[in-house]
């Protein structure tokens, strides 16, 4: 799958100009509230329409200035999630969920209504109207009720910006799913960089309308010079890594990535799962030398290769270990004294509870989209990705 | 009662509910129309769906005799293409109480169209609706509180239409002595105070029941409306 999104559109002061393709997985458009985000997946969906520009969806064009061509948006096959659901209120769940699957052309469904049901496990709700859900449950059923329109591509509009941590932690496991399930292709719109790294293959990464950066997750999330955009305290590098054993006694877990090893507090997920950690910059510290006697388990020896000074008191340090990347923040006072430099050798320390076990991102198996190397593989004897039920079952807290 | 009140009190029954019947399309389509659509001219048309609400109605009555009595402007070309009579009939009865009502019916309808939430309509929509399907599946289900509303005062502005009525169709017995028309007349004869009396009683009895039953209605479309 391939979308394609040139676009320009004036929104009384605002200026919308964006140009990105996002290949098949979950594209995350990511930016601050008022980046135009949603009105580019308006655009998308066909709700708003563009002064100019091309959108197609694997070359089948939805909208085209050029030739004149804007397909109504209830024949674009584009579904949408919404941020406050939308669930028809005079309409059961399940009629809610009956009523695109029966505007969708027969040959072009890919699922059934009992799978849909299953797979977000709302059987129970069924016979229930949309005032007496919660807000989770609204949009488990809003994900269904699009899902069974077998849509080309889903848009997700801030699906979880509306729910508290634990509502949010319910539904992330399920769009995970969708995209193992079904391979369908998403777009998933965000200002909360923890849902974007626990999510995104894919990155837009918007800037007052503009698109800043896109690019594979890792990749975009490395790029040292975006850090202002993505928000100083939650910026850091996402870590495609797998875990490779459990320590019940302590209760650590540690993770293989291509570099080393990383032990965080333990996950309930089985050896094998492919895991992306995300590691915020200010959790990682600097040492030139290895330091003794220090609580921190996770000591990672590195060679600096970028070094990003900003207007604040702080400078980013990217730091290649192995074929990865982390990025340390540090106090341009404390780069000065330690005379951190490019091409220079260095330790990163990051404490174990510093992992955000709230943004692990189960992958899905490595067949499906390559990021983990043969060689983290082949340490592991046995070890198989992608099991089934079991992999929901992350602690979140 | 006699004859003659149970007479007036059924044609007048069978009146108001034809012309809730045979209107209530007609407020439906300039409802959606007024509620949805700018157009150049819509304060027009607004004003001239409300100006049988301002204008006495025996001059509504009597520009109806104009446009569709026998002789009248399209009354005439009916009779003579179709052989279709309004004047002095009782259909021409319902067609007088279909435009008395009319801004009555047209207005609460509109009001609650207009507050269907249209981000419910843009989710059909992205659900594959084509935009009629969206207005009978979506739009026309949550305004469903304003149509019973519409629904009712249709039904009593119909019941105790008198000025334009017998103006246009006239006082006969048994064709266009409606309730109001039969009270009047009873007025007027020596004997007649009882019956008066009696269909006055009918009357409240059957404006009451219409409130309770609507108000019923329109509690019952509100909790499904919001989803309860």
């Amino acid at each position: 799958m391939t979308l394609e999104v040139r676009v320009h559109r004036r929104l009384g002061e605002f200026e919308i100009d964006v140009d990105f393709r996002a290949g098949p997985g979950i594209t995350a458009l990511f930016g601050r509230s008022g980046c135009g985000k949603t009105s580019i997946v308006n655009m998308i969906a066909g709700l708003l329409k563009p002064d100019r520009g091309r959108i197609s969806v694997d070359g089948r064009a939805l909208y085209d200035s050029n030739l004149g061509l804007d397909i109504p948006v209830h024949r674009r096959r584009v579904a949408c999630v919404f941020q406050d659901a939308r669930l028809f209120p005079n309409l059961t769940v399940r009629k809610n969920l009956l009523y695109g699957l029966r505007l969708a052309p027969r040959k072009a469904r890919f699922t059934s209504f009992d799978h849909v049901v299953e797979l977000l496990g709302i059987a129970a709700l069924l016979d229930r109207r949309p005032g007496a859900l919660s807000g989770g449950e609204k949009q488990r059923v809003a994900i269904g009720r699009a899902l069974l329109t077998s849509p080309g591509i889903l848009l997700m509009d801030e699906p979880l910006a509306s729910l508290d941590a634990q509502r949010k932690a319910e539904i992330v496991p399920y769009i995970e799913r969708l995209r193992r399930d079904f391979g369908l292709s998403m777009v998933y719109v965000s200002h909360a960089i923890e849902e974007v790294l626990r999510l995104a293959d894919t990155v837009v990464m918007l800037q007052e309308g503009k698109v800043s950066a896109v690019g594979p997750l890792e990749e975009t999330l490395g790029r040292i010079e975006l850090y202002p955009v993505m928000g100083r305290k939650e910026a850091g590098s996402a870590l495609a890594t797998i875990v490779i054993a459990h320590d019940d006694t302590d209760a650590l877990t540690t993770l293989r990535f291509d570099g080393g090893t990383l032990q965080i507090p333990r996950v309930n997920l089985p050896t094998g799962t492919h895991l992306r950690i995300h590691v915020r910059a200010r959790d990682v510290a600097l040492a030139v030398q290895r330091p003794d006697g220090i609580s921190i388990r996770n000591i990672l020896p590195g060679r600096v290769t970028e070094m990003a000074d900003s207007a604040g008191a702080y400078v980013e340090v990217k730091v290649a270990i192995g074929g990865s990347s982390l990025v340390s923040r540090i106090t341009r006072q404390a780069a000065r004294e330690l005379t951190v430099a490019i091409g220079h050798d260095v330790y990163l320390l990051i404490k174990s509870i510093a992992i955000d076990t709230n943004s692990l991102g189960i992958l899905p198996p490595a067949d499906y989209l390559p990021r983990i190397t043969a060689t983290a593989r082949e340490t592991i004897p046995g070890a198989r990705s992608g099991e089934g039920e079991e992999l929901l079952d992350v602690p979140l807290h | 009662m006699g004859h003659d009140e149970l007479q007036a009190l059924r044609l007048s029954l069978q009146v108001a509910i034809c012309s809730v019947l045979a209107g209530m399309p007609l407020a439906l389509v300039v409802a959606s129309v007024l509620a949805r659509c700018r157009f150049p001219g819509k304060a027009l048309v607004d004003a001239l769906i409300h100006l049988p609400l301002v204008v006495p109605p025996v001059v509504t009555g009597y520009l109806l005799l104009l446009l569709l009595g026998r002789h009248g402007i399209v009354g005439a070309w009916l009779y003579e293409q179709f052989d279709i009579v309004f004047a002095f009939r009782w259909t021409g009865a319902v067609i007088a109480a279909m435009v008395m009502s009319f801004p009555l019916m047209v207005r609460p309808i509109r009001l609650s169209m207009e507050n269907v939430d249209r981000r419910l309509e843009d989710a059909a929509r992205t659900l594959g609706a084509s935009p009629a399907r969206v207005f009978l599946s979506v739009t026309l289900p949550l305004a469903i509180p304003g149509i019973v509303v519409a629904a009712l005062l249709g039904f009593a502005r119909s019941l105790g239409e008198f000025g334009a009525t017998i103006t246009f169709v006239g006082n006969i017995p048994g064709e266009t002595r409606t309730l109001s028309s039969a009270i009047y007349t009873f007025m007027q004869t020596p004997e007649g105070d009882r019956s008066a009396l009696h269909l006055a009683i009918v009357s409240l009895g059957i404006s009451l029941l219409a409130l309770v039953a609507s108000e019923y209605c329109a509690r019952r479309a509100q909790a499904v409306v919001h989803g309860i």
